[in-house]
């Protein structure tokens, strides 16, 4: 009998701990889809951060190091530049990135580190129990925003590819989602080619996946993937935000 | 054998990290410790390793934890209101059980402090500066000569325990020039089974992490780090003692502040004031064993130090309050003169 579907090599057998409808596992296996792929597990280092995926170590078959909350890009850099020849990623949620960790984050990209970024944001801060994040949607209801974001009061949300494209350094970035399956696979190609990037020594790429966090913004699992597309999208378009050796160059 | 050369205590610590295979440098301006990273700078590139200007000393200590975890030798160098800043990825490290070299050239503080010399940030280097139970060993130079061996030692003894070495200076220390002999030296490589080198598809993936949500295992992890740092208490205690045979008082200083007092030793001797020395190259561990040997001899101790009194309390610990223990400091920037020490000698000798 022919193997339709199975898991992929680079994913242990750790059962993750995700809640239902949470998004984190699909982009677990867009990820380890994708190290299948290139056939590069063995020579792959990854970063967890801190937030729901920290235990990510646990669940990929590939060298991992656990990084201070907002610090993955910096540890990151340091496994790159020893090693220049392993593929390093990070795999971080938004506050560790765009709140926190802005700084490393910036700067990773403008010196254009050769590394990859998996950025899940779920507009909210999962593994604390909902707090705002800097990417909390304008008027939403979070723990720390009870009568919603007022914009007045504690300023906007952070559109992490916009404001990176700005960035001279950053080689690629684009944003997807994972709520359907147009998007996921959308995603996966994008995912692909922030790892292709690293290993054509590219330079910085970095892939925002629109997630979910059904838990938190108290919805079904259905209807968080709704919300995505109600709600996140017209915020957060999805895209290619830059591309510098694409035809035509940057968006 | 090397040849002698003048250098800065800052260039001696750079060069003599090179000496000790560390080819990854990580740092952030900052004065008076700018010429470790000028150094770092201008040679790396010629030997084919990295040096990089973080964004932070945030930044750079988090790079540091991301060479060491792939098992080789890196470094960073601050000072006293960087290195506070270094100080949860220094926990980080600890939790990890990674080995670096941190190296602090202190300056004057709290906050912003001042750019001029300081020994007060002894409590944040030998107490865990950061959170959790943990020790940094702690190595505290007093000549350029010594800030280059301290250098390889504490690479030697970082990775042969797994943690963090600090090279506690100040800034007379990191400025003053000396001639110095800096051996090629050979190094001494720690097997790092753990180090992540990608699997190759030939092993388990390695973990680097200091995560542990079950209390249990973080009880015995804690535990064990423990029976670690009680290896170390016992194995790797360095001091100097100084006209100590015959002494009556005893002066306790490291550092820059153990320099002046050695002048000050030799002056009270000249006045037929039998007073002595023990100075302790490692801060953490202290020299507790040799300072309680000392304390039925002597009448009393005197701790010399740029700080409002941070080493005293240890002294005081390490003799179990048998004798008085007088505190000689200056601080903000300040460094004690021989007569100040002088005249604290004739005082405390006076009163005991
Ligand atoms: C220095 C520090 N500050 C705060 C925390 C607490 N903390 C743990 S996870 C988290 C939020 C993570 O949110 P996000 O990055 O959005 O990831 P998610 O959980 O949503 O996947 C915070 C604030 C911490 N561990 N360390
Ligand atoms: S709290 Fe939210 S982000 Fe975290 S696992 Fe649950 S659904 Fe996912």
């Amino acid at each position: 009998m022919d193997v339709v579907f199975k898991k992929p090599h680079a994913l242990t057998d750790a059962p993750l701990h995700y809640c239902p409808g949470c998004t984190h596992g699909i982009i677990h296996r867009l990820v380890a889809e994708v190290i299948d792929e290139l056939g590069i597990e063995g020579e792959t280092i990854g970063v967890a951060s801190v937030g729901c995926s920290v235990m990510a170590y646990d669940y990929f078959n590939v060298d991992f190091v656990q990084a201070a909350h907002g610090r993955a890009p910096a540890v990151a850099t340091g496994v790159k530049r020893s090693d220049p020849s392993k593929v390093v990623f990070t795999y971080q949620g938004d506050g560790d990135l765009a709140a926190i960790g802005t700084a490393e984050t910036v700067h990773s990209a403008a010196r254009r580190e050769n590394i990859t970024v998996i950025f899940v944001n779920n507009a909210i801060y999962g593994m604390t129990g909902g707090q705002m994040a800097p990417t909390t949607l304008p008027n939403m209801v979070t723990q720390t925003s009870p009568y919603g974001r007022n914009v007045e009061a504690v300023g906007y949300p952070i559109k992490v590819c916009e404001l990176l494209s700005e960035v001279d350094g950053a080689a690629y970035l684009e944003r997807v989602a994972v709520n359907n399956v147009a998007n996921i696979r959308k995603a996966k190609a994008a995912i692909k080619k922030a790892f292709q990037n690293q290993l054509d020594g590219k330079g910085f790429s970095l892939v925002e996946v629109v997630s979910t966090c059904p838990t938190n913004w108290g919805l079904t699992p259905a209807k968080a993937l709704e919300f995505v597309e109600t709600d996140m999208l017209p915020y957060y378009p999805l895209g290619v935000y830059k591309d510098i050796y694409a035809e035509g160059g940057e968006k | 054998m090397g040849e002698k050369v003048l250098m800065k205590g800052n260039e001696a610590i750079a060069e003599a990290a090179i000496r000790a295979g560390c080819r990854h440098y990580f740092g952030y301006p900052i004065t008076p410790q700018t010429e470790v990273a000028a150094y770092m700078s201008k040679r790396m590139p010629k030997i084919g390793g990295t040096f990089l200007q973080a964004e932070s000393e945030i930044a750079a200590i988090n790079m540091v934890i991301g060479v060491s975890s792939t098992g080789k030798r890196v470094m960073t160098s601050s000072s006293s209101p960087g290195i506070s800043l270094k100080q949860e990825g220094i926990s980080y490290l600890a939790g990890c059980d990674l080995p670096a070299l941190v190296v602090n050239v202190e300056r004057g503080g709290p906050g912003l402090g001042g750019i001029q010399p300081s020994q007060s940030d002894y409590w944040q280097a030998t107490k865990a500066g950061g959170h959790g139970d943990y020790h940094n060993l702690v190595l505290a130079p007093a000549s350029v000569q010594e800030m280059a061996a301290l250098t390889i030692k504490g690479f030697e003894l970082a990775d042969k325990y797994g943690m963090v070495a600090m090279i506690l200076a100040d800034g007379t220390m990191g400025q003053m020039m000396e001639p110095v002999e800096i051996d090629d030296i050979e190094i001494k490589t720690v097997d790092k089974p753990w180090a992540l080198t990608g699997t190759g598809m030939k092993r388990e993936h390695n973990i680097v992490n200091s995560l542990y949500l079950k209390p249990d295992l973080l009880e015995i992890k804690n535990f064990e780090r423990y029976e670690k740092y009680a290896a170390i208490e016992r194995d790797e205690v360095m001091y100097e003692e100084y006209l100590m045979d015959d002494a009556e008082y005893c002066i306790v200083a490291f550092g820059i502040s153990a320099r002046v007092a050695k002048n000050a030793i030799n002056a009270a001797r000249a006045e037929g004031i039998k007073v002595g020395m023990l100075r302790p190259i490692t801060l953490w561990p202290f020299p507790k064993d040799a300072l309680l040997a000392r304390a039925d001899q002597c009448k009393a101790f005197i701790s010399v130090e740029m700080s409002m009194g941070q080493m005293i309390e240890d002294v005081e610990l390490a003799i179990k309050c048998k004798k008085p223990v007088y505190l000689c400091n200056r601080v903000g920037g300040m460094i004690p003169s021989p007569e100040e020490v002088l005249a604290k000698i004739k005082e405390v000798g006076g009163a005991n």
